[in-house]
């Protein structure tokens, strides 16, 4: 059924319809409306899971985990210092093997006090363990958070899922959004070793320098087996409800000499940007990506690539240029706009394309290359 | 794509109205994004809201600059906010207002929403709610259908006088 719903209001939804057994969470600007509106689905009986509301997101995931450990599905939300607060907690979460989804609504850090979009709180918890996409409409919100829950308990995976979306740009916007009858889309949730009081079994003990690393591999194992879990669950949406997704979402990139890359409603605004681009003639392309853990495979050879980075780290460079330098072995232009909400249109991204110096970095609004 | 900028002050359901106009936006086959300013909001302080309106998918997240069309719910705004600012050449204006208006250069139309809405006894706090009127005029000005107007008010309000405020607007606006 279509309605308009706030990119928040869309992963409530989704949530109420993947029929958790808890919610733990503490409210935080951008993120806010998700959790009250769960919170309103539990009070008026459309959800039956326990809502705990905690007094921290440390508390909140460490709920998540306690519950989860039981072997039920779980979720909380989050955004910017909520989710640094949490951050003992994510590892943990990953370390135990524990398929808990969590919405990021992506929101600048302090000092200064600035409640707007920037990626550096997601990028920042991206050694965690956790898979992580990057939504860019709010029907994507939607879809991504439905299709969190089937890939995080997967028995192939059983790793948490972050699906972010930028703060106010995606969160608090109304925008179409398709709902689904879900079916038997996300199975019942089955967690291998989940505490049984009938069998005691002991979790998170000392583990020796003999047996931390095995555990380390088979997270990193099980990364690596989630890209087909991804692409199986990617396809099986497709096919139920008519919605196509990929590692990346390419607009134009078949024929194209340039490709601008960025995450989330950038890499959304950038297709209006490639549309300008080639009316002038110039061959451009964009490639927004999705998936950032695990990292997807880039097919950039033979093109000069543009990539907006909105966060840093510093002393260092765009996090996600350098993920992709790292990668692919590519020179590229980066770009750092939209830290902390900074307006960035199709047409200053046109411009960034436009006036492009390979191997330099630009940081948008100081006027500086680098 | 149709660019619609909203002024009122926090209370007054000017943000609802912006929803409104994307869900009847919906009903017309169409897309809409509808979005508030992003900051604290207020009640009583001057806010905007903002509609793009368009056959296909909108790809766009920055700021409206140039909208096509601005709608006034409280004529008191005018005092403190440019509300031309950026608008079109020839771009359209609704002021929420009994008397007449005129701009140079641009088209201007009015109803008084406050008056339907008290007659419609449609008050919360205090306040007149002009959003759901506003929809009348809107359709009356070729935004919307009116019958996509009235089924987005229904969705929202179970109390029929919103649909008759809007009712009341599209009659009373002079063409």
């Amino acid at each position: 059924m279509k309605k308009i719903a706030t990119g928040n209001k869309a992963v409530a939804e989704a949530v109420k319809q993947a029929v958790p057994t808890v919610v733990a969470a503490y409210p935080i600007t951008p993120q806010t409306e998700i959790v009250e509106q769960i919170a309103e689905f539990v009070t008026s009986g459309q959800m039956s899971a326990r809502y705990i509301a905690v007094e921290s997101e440390h508390s909140a995931m460490a709920a998540c985990i306690g519950a989860s450990i039981t072997g039920v599905r779980t979720f909380t939300a989050t955004s910017s210092h909520g989710l640094l607060y949490m951050h003992e907690m994510t590892n943990w979460a990953a370390g135990a093997r524990l398929p808990i989804v969590m919405a990021n609504v992506n929101r600048s850090l302090g000092p200064g006090w600035n409640i707007w979009a920037e990626h550096t709180d997601a990028l920042q918890e991206r050694d965690t363990g956790w898979l992580q996409v990057y939504v860019s409409t709010v029907q994507e919100a939607y879809d991504a958070t439905l299709m969190a829950f089937r890939i995080a308990e997967h028995n192939d995976v059983l790793l948490p899922v972050m699906v972010n979306l930028d703060g106010f740009l995606l969160s608090h916007i109304m925008q179409p959004v398709d709902t689904v009858e879900l079916g038997d889309f996300i199975p019942a949730i089955h967690l291998p070793y989940a505490i049984d009081p009938k069998h005691p079994a002991g979790y998170g003990t000392l583990t020796g320098p003999d047996q931390q690393f095995k555990f380390r591999w088979d997270i990193e194992r099980s990364m690596r087996d989630s890209v087909k879990v991804i692409e199986e669950t990617e396809k099986d949406f497709a096919k139920r409800f008519g919605r196509k997704y990929d590692f990346t979402e390419d607009y134009r990139c078949e024929d194209a000499d340039v490709i601008i890359i960025a995450l989330g409603t950038l890499g959304k605004e950038a297709e209006v940007a490639v549309d300008l681009l080639r009316n002038e003639g110039i061959k451009a392309g964009s490639m927004r990506i999705r998936w950032l853990r695990p990292f997807p495979k880039l097919n950039l050879k033979g093109k000069e690539v543009v990539v907006i980075d909105r966060d840093y780290s510093f002393g260092f460079g765009g996090i996600v240029a350098n993920e992709i330098k790292a990668k692919t072995g590519i020179r590229l232009y980066s770009v750092i706009a939209g830290i902390g909400g900074q307006e960035v249109t199709y047409d200053d991204i046109a411009g960034f394309v436009r006036t492009r110096r390979m191997g330099e970095e630009f940081w948008f609004g100081v006027n500086a290359h680098v | 794509m149709f660019e619609v900028r909203i002024h009122s002050r926090g209370g007054q359901g000017g943000v609802t109205a912006a929803r409104l106009l994307a869900m009847a936006t919906l009903h017309d086959g169409k897309y809409a994004t509808a979005c508030p300013f992003y900051s604290a909001e207020r009640r009583g302080e001057p806010i905007v809201s903002f509609v793009r309106i368009d056959d296909t998918p909108i790809k766009v997240y920055s700021q409206i600059r140039q909208p096509d069309m601005v709608v006034v719910l409280d004529t008191s705004v005018m005092d403190v906010v440019d509300v031309l600012h950026g608008l079109k050449k020839g771009g359209r204006i609704f002021i929420n207002s009994a008397g007449k208006r005129e701009f140079a250069g641009f088209e201007c139309r009015n109803v008084d929403l406050t008056g339907i809405a008290l007659r419609e006894k449609l008050v919360v706090s205090g306040s007149p709610i002009l959003n759901t009127a506003v929809l009348g005029a809107l359709a009356k000005m070729g935004i919307v259908t009116a019958d996509s107007a009235k089924k987005a008010i229904r969705e929202m309000f179970s109390d029929e006088r919103n649909v008759n405020a809007a009712d009341a607007a599209y009659k009373e606006m002079s063409v």
